[in-house]
């Protein structure tokens, strides 16, 4: 049994949009050293953009607490909390906004709280080790992308820069502009930072693992006999909608779903069945259904494949 | 046990314990607790992750349960990326840094630091010349907000005060200290990251930087007070500017690499070198740091010419030491 030490870089290409599925164009091929494709999600603009408020949130807020309670600490001791007060918030908004999104992309997650909390992480595009130069990187781009063209702005404005000051607000608007949207022209979803650090934001959600449904069809299958005919109304992708109805439980969606499929395989309903148990049943026996002819190379795409 | 009908269900069943221990495993890695695992456990997680992929390609081709093949899939990744990912801890990537991955990318971007010390030299000569010549130049390269009077109106007494500062017991000190290292640093990472623009920016920032040296040096060498100034300058300066000189050189080696990327795209080029000199700047942020308490603390608390003089060059040499002498290769871990 030998750990694993070498790299052999694992290769990342662009997958073809064949799918109509909406989220496909998200999906990456993503191919590990032992050849099986990951199909990596890149993490979308909505996921990004919500993730970095949150961080944003996390950071003013642990700032003004620890700030609050240092100062209030200190003076209890001393009378000229003025200085210590200024020493603690300069250094403190400093250590933390800097280095809030850096120790925690170093940890073994490899993202901050606003990414945890949106399944995503950082990785390093190429699939190699995400080092530590590149999450300096990624992250010290962000000060031009968003901090310095405001900095810049507040220290004219305190300076006193006249009617210019405007102008010159429209450009900072016009520079965050650039930056902040340029996630938005790339397929990757990649900010500057990502660009230059050879980084990208990818999904690593931490799945719970379902219970089979099959396991709940069990019970009440007796109830329900299909005819062949009626077990392959459909295909994989409707197996799948119906496997997302089951799980979600939604009592309208359910009943709404049960009489289309009754009314499409000619099924006579009992008095007494409930739409659930009916879906359930019917679930298995599709699923029954479509696997067997998988074991025989068949997958049959949706309902129109009747090749 | 039940009775399974399915080829799919009895293998989900046959395999459910090994992913779930495999879970167990990455949760308590990911929650930073590496240590606490053993070295059984350690050694099982490679091996659990490529029964997981094995199981993933099994699922894909055979089973048609949607949320078993996402759970595989986000399981496979998670292990993907520890088993192929650093797993040093945050203590030891940090130590490392500062014993091997700093002096080296410091050592390797010597070329660059050549040419920016060679601006600097060039661009506070020009400045000392002209402001020598003719004191009305010192306005062109001073901010004003820098010079904080002084310039060549003020009285000799006056700057020789600005030098020797009297101290009383409130002088705000360490209010001072962490202001100009804030200052400091977010102006060098300025520096850097505008050198993706070609360098341009970052030349334009060294050389107003060291124009006003020279010509803050010219007007205290022409009231007599050269040799105060340089001690009063050298307790930070040395590591301070030292410091802006290497974090340009960081940024002129991204510029040269984007201007002229050779066989690889230009973006390809950028990231590369970007990496390379990330791990410079990372330093050159300490180095500021300790700038900013020499210029706070000590250079306001020692205020002997020959003391700052020694303060301030000894540490030059323990910096030069420090990234350049040869030192004995570590084995790899």
């Amino acid at each position: 049994m030998t750990a694993v030490t070498a790299t052999p870089r694992p290769t990342a290409t662009p997958r073809p949009a064949a799918s109509a599925d909406p989220g496909a164009s998200r999906v990456r091929a993503f191919v590990t050293p032992e050849g099986v494709d990951l199909r990596l999600r890149i993490g979308d603009a909505a996921e990004r953009a919500v993730g970095y408020v949150l961080d944003l949130l996390f950071i003013n807020a642990s700032l003004l607490v620890l700030f609050l309670a240092a100062v209030g600490a200190l003076s209890v001791f001393r009378n000229d909390a003025g200085e210590v007060a200024f020493v603690i918030w300069t250094l403190l908004s400093f250590l933390i906004s800097n280095g809030y999104f850096i120790v925690m992309e170093l940890t073994p997650r490899a993202a901050t709280f606003g990414k945890r909390i949106m399944g995503t992480r950082v990785a390093a595009r190429d699939g190699g080790r995400l080092t530590a130069e590149a999450i300096f990187i990624r992250n010290a781009m962000r000060e031009i992308e968003l901090a310095l063209p405001f900095r810049m702005w507040l220290s004219a404005a305190i300076g006193g820069a006249g009617p210019a000051l405007g102008w010159l607000f429209l450009l900072v608007l016009l520079w965050v502009g650039v930056f902040l949207f340029f996630p938005l022209f790339n397929r990757d979803r990649l900010r500057v930072g990502d660009f230059v650090a050879g980084t990208w934001v990818v999904k690593a959600p931490r799945e719970r693992l379902g219970i089979d449904l099959l396991d709940a069809v069990q019970a009440t299958q007796s109830a329900f006999v299909f005819s062949p005919e009626q077990a392959s109304a459909y295909g994989v992708k409707e197996l799948y909608v119906l496997e997302d109805v089951l799980r979600r439980k939604d009592a309208k969606t359910m009943a709404a779903v049960a009489e289309r499929i009754r009314a499409k395989i000619a099924w006579r309903p009992s008095p007494d069945e409930s739409d659930a148990a009916f879906l359930a049943a019917y679930y298995g026996a599709l699923r029954a259904r479509l696997e067997i002819q998988l074991l025989f190379g068949r997958r049959r795409k949706d309902k129109f494949d009747v090749g | 046990m039940k009775d399974l009908q399915l080829k799919s269900q009895r293998f989900r069943a046959e395999r459910e314990w090994d992913w779930r221990r495999l879970d167990g495993l990455l949760r308590r890695v990911e929650g930073g607790s590496a240590s606490s695992l053993s070295d059984e456990e350690l050694l099982a997680i490679p091996v659990l992750y490529r029964s997981a992929l094995s199981s993933l390609s099994v699922a894909r081709a055979t089973a048609l349960d949607h949320s078993l093949i996402d759970y595989l899939e986000g399981l496979s990744t998670r292990a993907y990326f520890f088993v192929y990912g650093a797993r040093a801890s945050i203590r030891d990537r940090i130590a490392r840094f500062f014993t091997d991955t700093w002096p080296n990318a410091v050592k390797s971007i010597w070329r660059e630091t050549l040419f920016a010390f060679a601006v600097a030299v060039v661009a506070t000569l020009v400045a000392y010349l002209l402001v020598s010549q003719d004191s009305s130049w010192y306005g062109a390269f001073m901010d004003q907000g820098m010079a904080s009077g002084r310039d060549p109106s003020a009285t000799t007494e006056a700057l020789r005060e600005t030098l020797y500062p009297k101290l009383t017991t409130h002088d705000w000190l360490s209010a001072l200290a962490s202001f100009l290292f804030t200052h400091n640093a977010e102006v060098t990472l300025g520096a850097f990251a505008f050198g993706f623009a070609f360098g341009a920016p970052t030349l334009f920032l060294l050389a107003q930087n060291f124009l006003m040296l020279g010509a803050f040096l010219a007007l205290f060498a022409s009231r007599g007070l050269g040799l105060q100034l340089g001690g009063w300058l050298s307790v930070h300066g040395t590591t301070e500017l030292f410091a802006v000189i290497l974090g340009s050189a960081a940024g002129f080696r991204i510029g040269w690499r984007v201007a002229f990327p050779g066989d690889r795209t230009r973006i390809e080029a950028a990231a590369a070198a970007g990496r390379a000199s990330a791990a410079v700047m990372g330093g050159v942020i300490c180095m500021l740091a300790v700038a900013g308490m020499l210029e706070g603390f000590v250079r306001q608390l020692v205020q002997v010419d020959w003391q700052r003089y020694a303060i301030g060059w000894s540490i030059l040499a323990v910096w030069l030491a420090y990234f350049y002498l040869p030192r004995p290769a570590r084995p790899p871990s």
